[in-house]
């Protein structure tokens, strides 16, 4: 057996080296296609009037195979990653008749939001496996235990608890269709920012797959700010405590003063 | 219409808040009290966190009790010598309760100990006012007159040692009861973002026998400063009042106030006891709901 492979092999490698030479004769365009995205602005404020937005990225793709755009083969999934910031999960369980948080467990790294846009639903695109190995959704993006070698049982419920309140309040999200392809290699997706997004500094991530392979990532970064006032206020509230109560209170007194005087009813 | 809250990070209908102040100032207004205990468990259930609904509650209580307070100035119906006795325990008691609100706040348990104090407190002093209250109206229908207090009748407060005397509220008594009265509602206070208008009414009538028509204004002057301390000792410890929140309950609750002072005027007393404790009895209700039933989900998250 040996030596038959052997024997075959130089006649192998010529076929191979022919048919390399062709491809590059008929295609020579055949470079790995890449992904694209650009963020309108860099920075997102949160104004007064702020109750949720929707954030739009572009993108395109790279060397795309005009046959494989026109199947339809190329899918892309837009992420919008939220800072990281430790969550402490809580479970109530019921003492005396009661509903107490008993139990807790403490995770590091926890994006605070995560909203996701497909071009199709997931399951259409590619595998969990490959999912999975991406840290692609919100049910495999990495969350870190504080406490690693807790037990692995107690761990996997809390962290299925933490997504689970994640999507339930909002700011873990997934839009199928939300990605849409305007032209043959140019998309748009579209995000939703939940009305109590996070503020720091997000990561977009675009994920490009052919025939459901992953072939390529890009991210770029969006600062979600608040606003000039509402920063001010914020940063009063942290930095100057003690100063920013007694204006409360004096705003307190102000209102109650002149409330009297406007409303006075006797 | 959207409004975004820069200490609760999140966006708020503008108009649900300002109907919340009135509709509470309303109910104040009427019934001479903060508010505090409607204001805190309304912020908790329209999902504001709660370390914020109590700093915050505290603060929408000083504009109230001003507001209220400015009545019963022009008529001198406050005993200020009172009111500062029980504020110097009041500034106590707030000092610990929000040291005590910190430690809950770390441990996870801030909830539960909150909506156990409202429950407890407000079921108790709710029951006692219907039960008193229904009396009264029964006294009333049948034409009876209601015992009058009698000047020689003393407990065991009075005999007390370190009397002073409060000239306006006719009173010779220890500064222990007062310091002590003021200090426990000074700790409820700043754990439940309440003025504690509806445990200092009673506590003064029935512990300290002060006449009643210094009772609401002595007790509303000394909340706007229990509250207003409370306010600063929040914002200074744990940064969760969010002034924006306040300004609008603030602005809905003097305009409510004053409209239900005026509604207040047309009810006899004993009724309007009636409602304020059927009122704070459905709040006690409602709170001991979400405690007993179990909850959506038994999965909470918190910041670290």
């Amino acid at each position: 057996m040996r030596q038959i492979k052997a024997c075959k092999l130089p006649f192998l490698l010529f076929i191979l080296t022919l048919c390399a030479v062709e491809a590059r004769a008929q295609a020579p365009e055949i470079v790995p296609e890449s992904i694209q995205i650009g963020l309108s602005t860099d920075r997102v404020t949160i104004t007064s009037d702020f109750s949720g937005a929707d954030l739009t990225i572009f993108g395109a793709l790279d060397n795309a195979d005009p046959m494989v755009a026109r199947q339809g083969r190329y899918d892309v999934i837009v992420v919008l990653e939220g800072p990281a910031r430790p969550v402490v999960v809580r479970k109530k369980t019921r003492v005396l008749g009661m509903w107490i948080n008993t139990q807790s467990e403490t995770f590091v790294n926890v994006p605070m939001s995560y909203s996701v846009a497909t071009t199709r639903a997931r399951q259409d695109i590619t595998n969990t496996a490959n999912y999975k190995q991406l840290a692609l959704g919100a049910e495999n993006v990495n969350i870190t235990p504080y406490d690693r070698n807790g037990d692995p049982v107690t761990l996997e419920e809390f962290s299925n608890a933490l997504r689970e309140r994640k999507k339930a309040s909002g700011l873990f999200s997934e839009r199928i269709g939300g990605v849409q392809f305007l032209s043959q290699n140019l998309f748009r997706a579209t995000l939703h920012l939940a009305p109590n997004v996070p503020v720091g500094t997000h990561r977009a991530r675009a994920f490009l797959f052919k025939n459901g392979v992953f072939i390529k990532e890009n991210s770029a970064q969006l600062a979600i700010l608040k606003a000039g006032f509402e920063q001010r206020v914020y940063r009063a509230a942290q930095n100057h405590g003690f100063l920013y109560g007694i204006a409360a209170v004096l705003l307190a007194f102000v209102t109650g003063w002149l409330g009297r005087i406007i409303f006075r009813r006797d | 219409m959207g409004i975004y809250l820069p200490i609760a990070e999140m966006s708020v209908n503008m108009v649900v808040i300002l109907a919340m102040g009135a509709a509470v100032g309303f109910l104040s207004g009427m019934f001479g009290v903060g508010g505090g205990f409607l204001i805190t468990p309304l912020l908790i259930f329209y999902n504001i966190p709660p370390a914020i609904a109590v700093a915050t509650g505290a603060n929408q209580v000083v504009a109230s009790s001003v507001s209220g307070a400015l009545v019963h100035l022009k008529k001198g119906t406050i005993d200020f010598k009172l009111g500062t006795v029980l504020l110097v325990g009041g500034i106590a008691g707030s000092t610990l309760g929000a040291w005590v609100f910190a430690l809950l706040r770390s441990v996870g348990q801030l909830d539960l100990f909150v909506s156990l104090v409202y429950v407890a407190l407000l079921g108790t002093v709710g029951g006692l006012m219907l039960v008193e209250s229904v009396r009264a109206l029964q006294r009333a229908r049948t034409g009876a007159t209601p015992a009058l207090r009698q000047p020689g009748q003393h407990n065991w407060i009075h005999r007390l040692p370190f009397k002073m005397r409060f000239r306006q509220s006719k009173m010779f008594v220890s500064v222990i009861p007062v310091l002590g009265i003021g200090a426990v509602i000074g700790f409820l206070a700043s754990i439940m973002g309440v003025g504690g208008g509806f445990i200092m009414i009673p506590a003064l009538i029935y512990i300290l026998k002060v006449p009643t028509n210094v009772v609401v204004g002595t007790s509303l002057f000394q909340i706007i400063f229990t509250a207003a301390y409370t306010t600063i000792v929040h914002s200074t410890a744990n940064q969760t009042v969010d002034i924006v929140l306040a300004f609008l309950l603030m602005v809905g609750g003097v305009a409510g106030a004053q409209y239900g002072a005026r509604a207040g005027q047309k009810l006899r007393g004993e009724q309007l006891r009636a409602l304020l404790a059927l009122l704070v009895l459905a709040v006690a209700l409602r709170l001991a709901f979400d405690l007993f039933v179990r909850p959506a989900s038994v999965y909470s998250l918190t910041g670290l």
